[in-house]
């Protein structure tokens, strides 16, 4: 991988006129176009952007810039965009135009940044190898350099979004993380990826999934890169009732700070017990770089991380089985006709829908079921709350938690058929979401099949700017990307 | 044969809340416009969208909670009840389930015997109304209407403490007059701003609850009353034929007068209710709670006793004023405006304005416009520039807005003759040729006293003043 250059960098070019806002998105389009990597279910005409590429460029003329000026982005097919059809990566949606621009989207077009296209997903974000998708996978950019002819997965569901930042055909890209969908794909392609705490960034506009865990983030080459990013989508939204009205950072000022009191991070043993050699170096290799710092690292033990996959995966299929009720063929999507109302229903919700889909609407439908509600459901939420109050217990001991993203690097596409085993890949990540705390992902290493692995670190609730502080930190001294 | 049988009802009124705009949405809350005039993006289920609480809601429930003598719990939360149906965008309604923001109230309805019988509510909760659909337009397709999906209701579920026809739309009409008076529902019933779910069982005197059937979206006090009437006998007729009562949802047909059966228990939806995770649960402070309570209005009894006794109404015209909202704002508007007995206006109000607004079918609020007229018109009589006769001929001139009362009193030439001199030269005259009904006065008659009246009023034509021309003829007679 090439190393790549940052928002700030490209924003000082395009301020200094070494480079247009035309150039910098024709060679961004470019390669967005080839789609070698199926990273996009569309990438826009630079026709359709000509107006928004001038004016920004106005801005440049005139000293007026925004802080994304002319920055290029992916944005995942989750985000609603006005005008531009949003699919959800899902058949049932593939012809529909929102006429309405997502809270985060929007935030990013008044922050002058330009959108490539939209990048493929997981269906309706339900993946964690982009394989479910109706446009078909993902390919990692990345390869195994000892089967080099192998395609892999990118992870999922942002893995459009990773690939698409990994190949080179946007800055950065916005995806969605429900269980890890941002943090497993950035670290799969040796990325960062950021889930803020839930409530940092409206879901207004954005097709749901679960609504209690769904969070907009980015993907990005850099930790800066995820800070202006950050500031940008990070604001309340009265749209979304789930919004939080705190007062945010700038994520961006003195994100270079250098430590300058003791730090705790706590590394949770129970992470470890069954994770390879190479993932548990990847732990080992992020201690090592903070050495220098006065840093001090301590074991801790949950107690609630055993049930976390299980609680995930009946929380969010029951929210999905409700969610995804509205894509019933008769509004907008699409239709397959049938004799009758159930007919209807029945032939574009079993065509419109994939596999996967169905499995957790039929889980979601289950777990809600009258008789199971109680044995499910209503338990899930009760040790949805142990594992929140198992993570508070913790950060009264510790500043950070430090776990590896995936246990795993990125594997072949169509190896891992046993949904079980793919939603293993979410078990580090998934602890997080339910408790609704920020998270990211930083690149450590390279297994030795030379797949980039990820770390994960975890502050606690709207503490993004001392997370990101901590995070360019480490990835200074980790010097991935050197 | 019923006369062994007595019927148990509960009764689920939905009442849609009068806020200018949806529960979750800021699309109008309106009935008749264009079909889907009022949906948004929120209404019509596009991906993505959310929904934010309308705060005039809560409102409107913690005023129902003060006025219905409810628990308002400070704990409430917003669940999705799943179904799928054209007229239901997002597949799910949004109501309130496991924590209703109301329980355990009550409300009074009259007994035939003057006595009051308390009704217990079990609980109120807030929900979403759904769309309309229309299948008798074409024959192949069905249309859709959304302007009503997401429209305010405020479900009041009563404990099945009713056992009557007559108990039920007494209950239902009290409920209604609240709600009104309360500016919480507008009560047009034909709108379907208030509509009622019956659960009847029948059973003996005594004996234990019956399976129960229930009746779903009676919007009118007739169809209530013929639905329980047909269904307690269908009950009835089921039982005493050796059959046993299926839980059932039913509908009332009303061309037929017949409820019928819609599905059984067995076919029943399985809503999967659980909390919405795009609403945060409500939760409401002390304050937030008891300053609803200095704007509260007046409620119906209230504002009797305050009739009874402040403005010494009798107290079945205080009881006609009050049945509807309106009357007590056109009344109130005329005490205040007036020096004229609020008694005197009360009793012009429910005799000949009332017979006016039923001839014309006019809203009473239509009237509003001429209080000032009124009111000048009974001052006029109380003043005895006019009669009370020439008053009841006016009044409908001053209601159609045809002018001024004094003017039209001159127009009409029904001012009240009072002059002393003028109305002694008609007395003289009508006794004329009367010695033999003179001296029966004398002789103690006091009726030829009221002929004589009648007499002078006759001669002019009704102009004169009757109490002036008897106090002249007493003067005269017993001389």
């Amino acid at each position: 991988m090439t190393k790549r250059q940052s928002i700030s960098n490209l924003v000082n070019s395009l301020k200094e006129k070494k480079i247009s806002v035309q150039e910098l998105f024709d060679q961004f389009h470019k390669v967005a176009k080839e789609n070698k990597n199926n990273s996009y279910n569309l990438v826009l005409d630079p026709d359709y952007q000509k107006s928004n590429i001038e004016t920004s460029q106005e801005r440049y003329s005139t000293g007026t810039n925004l802080p994304l000026d002319g920055i290029p982005l992916g944005i995942k097919d989750l985000f609603c965009t006005k005008g531009i059809t949003t699919t959800a990566s899902s058949k049932i949606l593939s012809n529909f135009i929102p006429q309405y621009e997502s809270f985060v989207t929007q935030q990013l077009l008044n922050d002058g940044a330009i959108f490539i296209g939209k990048n493929n997903c997981d269906e309706f974000a339900m993946g964690s190898s982009n394989e479910t998708s109706h446009f078909g996978p993902v390919v990692n950019p990345w390869r195994n350099q000892n089967k080099p002819s192998e395609e892999l997965v990118p992870g999922g569901s942002s893995g459009g979004s990773a690939a698409a930042v990994a190949e080179g055909s946007c800055v950065a890209s916005m995806g969605t993380d429900t269980g890890g969908s941002i943090r497993q794909p950035a670290s799969l392609c040796g990325l960062v990826g950021l889930k803020p705490t839930f409530g940092s960034c409206s879901r207004w506009g954005i097709v749901a999934f679960a609504s209690s865990l769904d969070q907009a983030g980015p993907i990005t080459n850099s930790v800066e890169d995820a800070a202006y990013i950050l500031n940008s989508i990070s604001k309340h939204d009265f749209n979304d009732s789930t919004s939080s009205n705190h007062k945010r950072d700038d994520y961006l000022k003195d994100i270079d700070k250098k430590l300058d009191h003791k730090i705790k991070i706590g590394i949770p043993s129970d992470y470890l017990k069954n994770v390879t050699p190479e993932i548990t170096a990847q732990i080992e290799n992020t201690k090592k770089s903070l050495a220098g710092y006065d840093v001090e690292f301590v074991d801790v033990a949950f107690e609630t991380t055993d049930y976390a996959l299980s609680t995930y995966y009946i929380i969010a299929p029951a929210e999905a089985s409700s969610n995804l009720a509205r894509y019933d063929g008769i509004r907008y999507g699409v239709r397959e006709e049938g004799s009758n109302l159930d007919d209807i229903y029945l032939n574009s919700r079993t065509s419109g829908f994939g596999d996967e889909v169905t499995r957790r609407i039929l889980i979601g439908t289950y777990v809600l079921s009258a008789g199971y509600y109680d044995a499910y459901y209503r338990q899930a939420q009760k040790v949805r709350r142990l594992i929140k109050d198992d993570f508070q217990r913790v950060f009264q001991e510790v500043d950070f938690i430090l776990t590896p993203t995936t246990p795993n690097e990125a594997f072949k596409i169509g190896e891992k058929l046993d949904p079980i085993a793919m939603y293993m890949n979410d078990v580090f990540t998934v602890p997080t979401s339910l408790a609704g705390l920020p998270g990211i992902s930083l690149p450590s290493g390279l297994s030795s099949n030379g797949l980039p692995l990820g770390i994960q670190i975890i502050g606690n609730y709207f503490q993004e700017k001392k997370l990101l502080q901590l995070s360019n930190l480490i990835e200074k001294e980790l010097s991935f990307n050197e | 044969m019923s006369n062994n049988w007595e019927m148990v009802i509960g009764l689920e009124v939905h009442a849609q809340l009068k806020t200018s705009s949806k529960l979750f949405s800021s699309s109008p809350n309106l009935f008749g416009s264009e079909p889907n005039e009022n949906v948004n993006f929120i209404d019509s289920g596009m991906p993505g969208m959310l929904p934010v609480l309308n705060w005039a809601c809560i409102e409107k429930a913690i005023k129902t909670g003060f006025a219905l003598n409810f628990t308002i719990n400070k704990h409430s939360v917003f669940e999705r009840k799943n179904y799928f149906y054209p007229d239901l965008p997002q597949g799910y309604q949004i109501s309130q389930f496991e924590f209703p923001i109301l329980s355990e109230g009550y409300l009074e309805i009259d007994q035939p015997d003057g006595s009051a019988k308390k009704i217990r509510i079990e609980r109120a909760h807030l929900e979403q109304d759904a769309g309309k659909s229309i299948h008798d337009i074409d024959p192949k397709f069905s249309f859709i209407d959304l302007n009503r999906v997401g429209t305010p209701l405020l479900e009041i579920v009563s404990y099945p403490d009713l056992s009557s026809a007559d108990d039920v739309v007494n209950y239902m009409s009290s409920l209604r007059q609240t709600l009104m008076y309360i500016d919480v529902c507008d009560g047009n019933m034909q709108e379907g701003s208030l509509r009622a779910d019956v659960n009847l069982s029948v059973r003996k005197p005594g004996g234990e609850l019956g399976t129960r059937c229930e009746i779903k979206n009676l919007n009118s006090f007739k169809f209530i009353r013929q639905a329980i009437e047909f269904e307690f006998q269908r009950q009835i007729d089921v039982l005493e034929a050796g059959g046993s009562v299926e839980q059932n949802t039913m509908l009332f047909d009303t061309s037929t007068g017949e409820t019928r059966s819609m599905r059984s228990k067995e076919f029943s939806h399985d809503y999967r209710y659980f909390p919405d995770p795009d609403l945060l649960p409500v939760n409401l402070t002390d304050e937030q709670i008891s300053q609803i309570k200095p704007s509260m209005e007046e409620l119906p009894h209230e504002k009797m006793n305050r009739y009874i006794n402040e403005y010494k109404i009798d107290k079945e015209i205080s009881k006609i004023i009050i049945a509807e909202k309106e009357n007590t704002v056109l009344f109130e508007r005329m005490v205040n405006e007036s020096d004229v007995a609020p008694k005197n206006i009360a009793s012009w109000l429910v005799g000949d304005i009332f017979a006016f607004i039923k001839d014309k079918n006019i809203d009473v609020i239509s009237l509003l416009e001429f209080t000032k007229d009124i009111t000048d018109l009974l001052k006029l009589i109380s003043d005895d520039v006019i009669s009370n006769k020439a008053g009841k001929e006016i009044l409908p001139q001053v209601l159609e807005g045809k002018g001024k009362p004094s003017e039209l009193v001159k127009k009409m030439g029904l001012e009240q003759v009072s002059d002393t001199s003028e109305l002694e030269k008609i007395i003289d005259e009508a006794l004329v040729g009367e010695e033999e009904n003179i001296s029966k006065f004398q002789g103690g008659s006091d009726r030829v006293l009221g002929y004589f009246v009648g007499k002078c009023l006759k001669s002019t034509k009704g102009k004169g003043n009757p109490k002036l021309i008897n106090k002249i003829l007493l003067e005269k007679l017993k001389k």
